[in-house]
């Protein structure tokens, strides 16, 4: 088996009297892509920022790689090599897509305590955020405003931006939402390869996709994982299929 | 269509040649209100770089315009006094020279925002807006309980300060110097905001989980445009103070804060000559709306309620018509 990059031991969120994430354990090894599904108002949002840094949880820990990184900030964790994309959209709206590509390639190669050269002119950055951007298949639209991109479009360049900072390992909140059948057949291929490159967490509600990438699946209800496996185990489980796919198996 | 480099020339023209204009025609009023125009800009481009670029609604820059203004006021006095700042543990004599004078302020304009930023930065919004005002009125009622340097009359400068080679007396090269002073803050402001802290920055304001995601941390980067900002704020009330030879609490009264935000939306928050137009406009409408009537302020409140509901860009803005934040 192989080692596990990013793991989650016993991790427990409340807020009240609603527990969102209830002692939750997975791990991410290196290579695999490992899909997170649940029904909506699971907890996978509550999940992802904890493990993100975004939110502090009340119990439990994370690893990554042999060091606990629990109490550390979200800029401490990007900066350790996790690189994660938005479920809503978290771009530089009024920037050009270039620029938002500019700044992960910036965040990546440092250098932000720079107050005089122009940072559009700075080849490294170009290069770097270029190539991100024609992986995805966002190269032509590289002058265009942000804002002016269709919610796919956006979509491909959050994982554009992760691209650019060259992570460890990828957390990626529903990055096929509004890509349409095509788009997302072809985010499905990249993902594919991508996963060689660095390991994909990866939360998605399209099914297809889940099925056609995921090497493991876990499945989060009611902020418990009720099961993880592979696809044809998770379509087979019983609990899963009462609780979640309601006696359907999708797919 | 007018593009923003343009409007920016003509508005990096107009100081020295109304200046100019007013020297020929030998009316040194016009020259020290045109002097004035060029140091209020240089205020609101301090203010700019954390208001416009890091999005940070400081209303207390009065703070730092006053800190600056109190340098100059506190080193003059002394060396007009011929009374040591202080002498022990080793001596500190006031000074009449403008140089030394702006880099005592730019230092103490700095660590003043240092401070004060280390501490607001940790909120945000409406909070933010208030801790800076909170800050800027701290300083505001220890200079008129302070009654070493004038209390709340403040303190009056006879001579104004001198800097090498210049008659610093002579309007048009006081002019000169002021205006020397707004060009380099504005070349090396232009610089910083295509830069990649300004890249960085800019991107903070308008979504700061971006920035963290890719590893940079927005309060570090907030805090150095909140120093930047203070300092250059500073030297303008330096500047301000030697203007007038004169410096008062008034110059760290809340008004001032938000004059010097009024000249940042007058012209264009973000944009680079925005407080160039902003404080001539300001300027301009003091004098002609204030000699009509002593409330000229309801109709620079007017203008300034038509320009955020209409205006959003300012007056840069709705001449250039298009969006900032374009490579």
């Amino acid at each position: 088996m192989t080692e596990a990059l990013l793991q989650i031991k016993g991790l427990r969120k409340a807020f009240g009297a609603l527990v969102a994430t209830d002692d939750v354990s997975l791990t991410l090894r290196r290579g695999e892509i490992h899909a997170l599904i649940g029904p909506n108002g699971a907890g996978k949002s509550t999940l992802i920022k904890q493990i993100a840094g975004g939110l502090k949880p009340d119990a439990g820990e994370i690893w990554w790689g042999g060091q606990e990184i629990t109490a550390l900030s979200t800029v401490a964790r990007a900066r350790a090599g996790l690189g994660r994309t938005f479920q809503i959209s978290a771009l530089a709206m009024d920037y050009t897509v270039l620029q938002n590509a500019v700044l992960g390639a910036l965040g990546r190669q440092g250098g932000v305590w720079r107050f005089f050269a122009p940072v559009m002119k700075d080849p490294d950055l170009r290069e770097a955020a270029m190539a991100a951007l024609t992986r995805v298949g966002l190269a032509d639209q590289a002058h265009r405003r942000t804002a002016e991109l269709s919610h796919g479009q956006r979509r491909l360049l959050e994982v554009a931006v992760a691209l650019t900072l060259a992570p460890r390992a990828f957390l990626m909140d529903e990055p096929m939402a509004g890509l349409g059948a095509s788009g997302s057949k072809r985010l499905t291929g990249f993902l594919d390869d991508l996963r060689h490159e660095a390991p994909i967490l990866l939360v998605e509600h399209d099914m297809d996709a889940v099925f056609a990438l995921a090497d493991r699946i876990s499945v989060l209800v009611y902020g418990k994982i009720i099961a993880t496996g592979t696809a044809d185990e998770i379509k087979a489980h019983p609990e899963v299929r009462e609780a979640y796919l309601g006696e359907e198996v999708p797919g | 269509m007018i593009r923003e480099p343009h409007i920016n020339t003509a508005l990096f023209l107009l100081l020295p040649v109304t200046a100019g204009v007013a020297w020929l025609l030998d009316e040194p009023f016009i020259i020290t209100l045109t002097t004035k125009v060029a140091i209020l800009a240089l205020a609101g481009v301090g203010l700019n770089i954390a208001l416009g670029l890091g999005g940070l609604v400081s209303l207390g820059h009065a703070a730092f315009f006053g800190i600056g203004g109190y340098a100059m006021g506190i080193l003059a006095s002394h060396a007009q006094s011929y009374v040591p700042l202080m002498e022990v543990p080793f001596l500190i004599e006031g000074t009449k020279s403008m140089p030394v004078i702006w880099l005592v302020a730019v230092i103490a304009g700095g660590l003043a925002a240092l401070a004060i930023g280390a501490l607001s930065l940790r909120t945000s919004g409406v909070y933010f807006i208030m801790i800076t005002l909170a800050f800027g009125q701290m300083l505001y009622y220890f200079a008129i309980s302070w009654p070493a340097y004038g209390g709340e009359d403040g303190l009056s400068i006879y001579v104004r300060n001198g800097f090498p080679g210049l008659n610093t007396l002579d309007p048009v090269q006081f002019f000169g110097l002021a205006f020397a002073a707004l060009a380099f803050v504005l070349f090396l402001a232009g610089r910083l905001a295509a830069a990649p802290f300004g890249l960085a920055l800019c991107a903070a304001r308008q979504n700061a989980e971006r920035v963290e995601t890719v590893g940079l941390s927005p309060y570090r980067l907030r805090l150095l445009a909140f120093v930047i900002s203070g300092a250059i704020t500073a030297l303008a009330g330096a500047l301000f103070a030697d203007l007038n030879r004169f410096v008062s609490p008034t110059m760290l009264s809340w008004q001032m804060s938000g004059e010097i935000m009024i000249f940042v939306i007058l012209g264009g928050v973000g944009r680079l000559y925005g407080p160039v137009a902003g404080a001539a406009l300001f300027i301009l409408l003091e004098h002609i709306l204030g000699g009509l009537s002593d409330f000229w302020h309801i109709y620079l409140g007017l203008l300034l309620l038509l320009v955020v509901l209409f205006a959003r860009g300012g007056m840069i803005g709705s001449l250039v018509r298009r969006e900032l934040a374009h490579d």
